[in-house]
């Protein structure tokens, strides 16, 4: 048995990933089916699923809904709806946002010394490795009422004279926005300067040969170089903010409620395993087909792998 | 031209965006030293060494002077509970995921099996779909298997099974093993085969060539996929929070579950902590890194 295993290369491999496949197929397809199936059932009276096959849950959520206040049998409820677009372009403005604030960054660490980059790139993880709900705490401390940013105003106000009523920051879809950016920031700067970091230093100085002003070099040589960074960034932006719950839990009180935040009410609050299902495959399947389309377009780079 | 040369426009944006990462960070540190008893304003530092003025009026004894908070967390039984949970959790997927991650990725570089590319396939699940989608499949297929095993087995009290560190355990490994395995796939890649060749040339058998040649050669690889997968599960949340039962709650659970209800200087006291851990911890790796290349 031994020996026959020592002669077969297909047999060693197929023990070799054996241990992972298990985990994989038991942790990540399996449950996935296991919610396609749920999503077609429907909630029992005590909260439990009944293994049907009904497509309610997925009507639902695209807005026909059996509790009209006109007494009528079906009318268009845009809730779910509405919340999907929410995600969806929250998760387009964060991204947006990150680019603007990661590009900078990235470009300075990228054309500074190469014994320093270690350092500045250090100083970027570092916010990373504390924790994510941390992070979301550090927002929630500097935003309130009568957090930090509103006490330095207040006292920059008492310099100059001025009268200052505290700004209302925390609850409000900017705060959101806020946290989002400041949760995945290093996931687009990392990527960035990555392919940044290979650009070779003489094709800036053939632009500047060439007679290239530096405003004209960085359109027509280091953004082009830098597409498969910032695409990589963005799958890694994008993906989580579509998905996320604890930041506009945190940040956005009942104001701002994204299909992360319904995903979770119906496990956990209102119990409804099957609806919450169907919603949580939607924002699957609508992630990646953003990603799909978006990726289609500007090419893959390996810099994910990297990051 | 200076290749290093930035413009003082791009110097000033790095900056601000450094400060933006960074003044959260301060100012949370800031508010573990608060004298106010709940963290909605900042009451000033606690200052004086022994009997202490919290919120003008309360006179608080505190032997720690302005540790008071960290020493309140010292003898917070939740908070510690937590964070053995955390570092079991992380310590035992780190272990996992990183061996069985490793053969993955040989078993990908090297050699050639049915279910190849299906299986490379799988590793990138977790990082296309959103983390919430898979740990509701997971919440949804133990909740499943569970309630039906405890109904068809007639399993009463205690011996019910119920969502708890094993779970957690599991999950965690699920999600850090296909980071691992790219990693060390990555190093495989950028490997010279030549060396194995000329071992077993020499006459080493396989499990010597391994563990002589090609286990030192992707050490490098391993260390970073393991300490990858311990981040990974140090800083979970969505997966853990589906997960987890009422006796494993982690620190980010504690700390999220203790953000919706009220807000103590403990929770700073215990960020500050945290975020200094970390920071010794990775600056020390990365000088280690440093030096072996």
């Amino acid at each position: 048995m031994l020996k026959r295993l020592r002669e077969n290369k297909s047999a060693q491999g197929t023990l070799l990933i054996t241990p992972t496949l298990i985990f994989m197929v038991g942790l990540l397809i399996i449950p996935l089916i296991l919610t396609l199936v749920i999503s077609f059932g429907k909630r029992s009276a005590d909260g439990n699923v009944i293994y049907t096959f009904s497509l309610d849950n997925y009507i639902r959520i695209i807005g026909i809904s059996h509790n009209c206040p006109d007494g009528r049998a079906t009318c268009f409820d845009p809730l779910y709806v509405q919340i999907l677009w929410r995600s969806l372009t929250l998760a387009f403005n964060s991204t947006i946002v990150v680019i603007l604030l990661a590009y900078p960054l990235a470009y300075f660490i990228a054309r500074s010394h190469p014994s320093r980059r270690n350092t500045f790139l250090f100083l970027v993880l570092v916010p990373l490795w504390t924790n994510f709900v941390i992070r979301v705490y550090a927002w929630m401390m500097l935003l309130r009422t009568q957090g930090l940013i509103n006490d330095v105003l207040g006292w920059l106000a008492g310099l100059v004279g001025a009268r200052f009523t505290p700004l209302e920051m925390l609850y409000t879809p900017g705060a959101v926005l806020v946290g989002m950016v400041y949760e995945f920031l290093p996931f687009m700067i990392l990527p960035i300067y990555t392919s940044l970091e290979k650009i070779d230093n003489s094709l800036y100085e053939a632009a500047a040969d060439l007679g290239a002003n530096p405003f004209r070099t960085f359109l027509r040589v280091t953004l082009p170089l830098s597409m498969p960074g910032m695409v990589a960034g963005t799958v890694l932006v994008f993906i989580p903010v579509m998905g996320a719950f604890v930041v506009s839990d945190l940040l956005g009180g009942k104001q701002v409620i994204l299909v992360g935040n319904l995903i979770q009410r119906q496990f956990l609050d209102a119990r409804d395993p099957t609806f919450g299902s169907a919603a949580s495959l939607i924002l699957m399947v609508l992630t990646l087909v953003v990603m799909y389309f978006y990726t289609r377009k500007f090419g893959f780079g390996e810099e994910i792998v990297v990051a | 031209m200076n290749p290093h040369r930035r413009s003082p426009l791009v110097r000033i944006a790095a900056g601000l965006v450094y400060f933006f990462l960074y003044a959260p960070i301060f100012g949370l540190m800031l508010f573990s030293f608060n004298s106010s008893r709940t963290n909605i304003f900042f009451g000033g530092f606690i200052t004086r060494v022994g009997p202490l003025i919290m919120d003008g009026s309360t006179v608080v004894q505190s032997p720690c002077g302005p540790f008071h908070w960290f020493c309140e967390l010292s003898r917070n039984a939740e908070a510690m509970n937590a964070t053995r949970n955390t570092l079991t959790i992380a310590a035992i997927s780190t272990v996992v995921a990183t061996l069985i991650g490793t053969l993955a990725a040989l078993a990908l570089q090297r050699y050639d099996f049915r279910l190849k590319s299906f299986s490379q396939l799988s590793l990138y699940i977790p990082i296309i779909i959103p983390e919430i989608v898979m740990g509701i499949g997971i919440l949804v297929l133990f909740s499943q298997v569970f309630s039906f095993l405890n109904n068809s087995l007639n399993l009463a009290g205690s011996a019910r099974l119920t969502m708890g560190l094993p779970t957690v355990i599991v999950s965690h490994i699920a999600f850090s093993v296909p980071f691992v395995t790219l990693v060390v796939q990555a190093r495989l890649q950028g490997f010279d085969k030549s060396f194995e060749e000329a071992a077993m040339d020499l006459g080493a058998n396989e499990l010597v060539t391994f563990w002589r040649v090609t286990f030192p050669m992707i050490l490098p690889g391993v260390l970073s996929g393991a300490l990858l997968a311990f981040t990974l599960s140090l800083d979970d949340f969505v997966i853990t929070f589906f997960t987890s039962g009422p006796g494993s709650t982690t620190l980010p659970i504690y700390v999220y579950g203790l953000l919706r209800r009220i807000i103590t200087p403990q929770v700073n006291a215990l960020s500050t902590i945290w975020i200094l851990v970390v920071f010794t911890v990775v600056f020390l790796l990365q000088r280690f890194q440093n030096r072996r290349t």
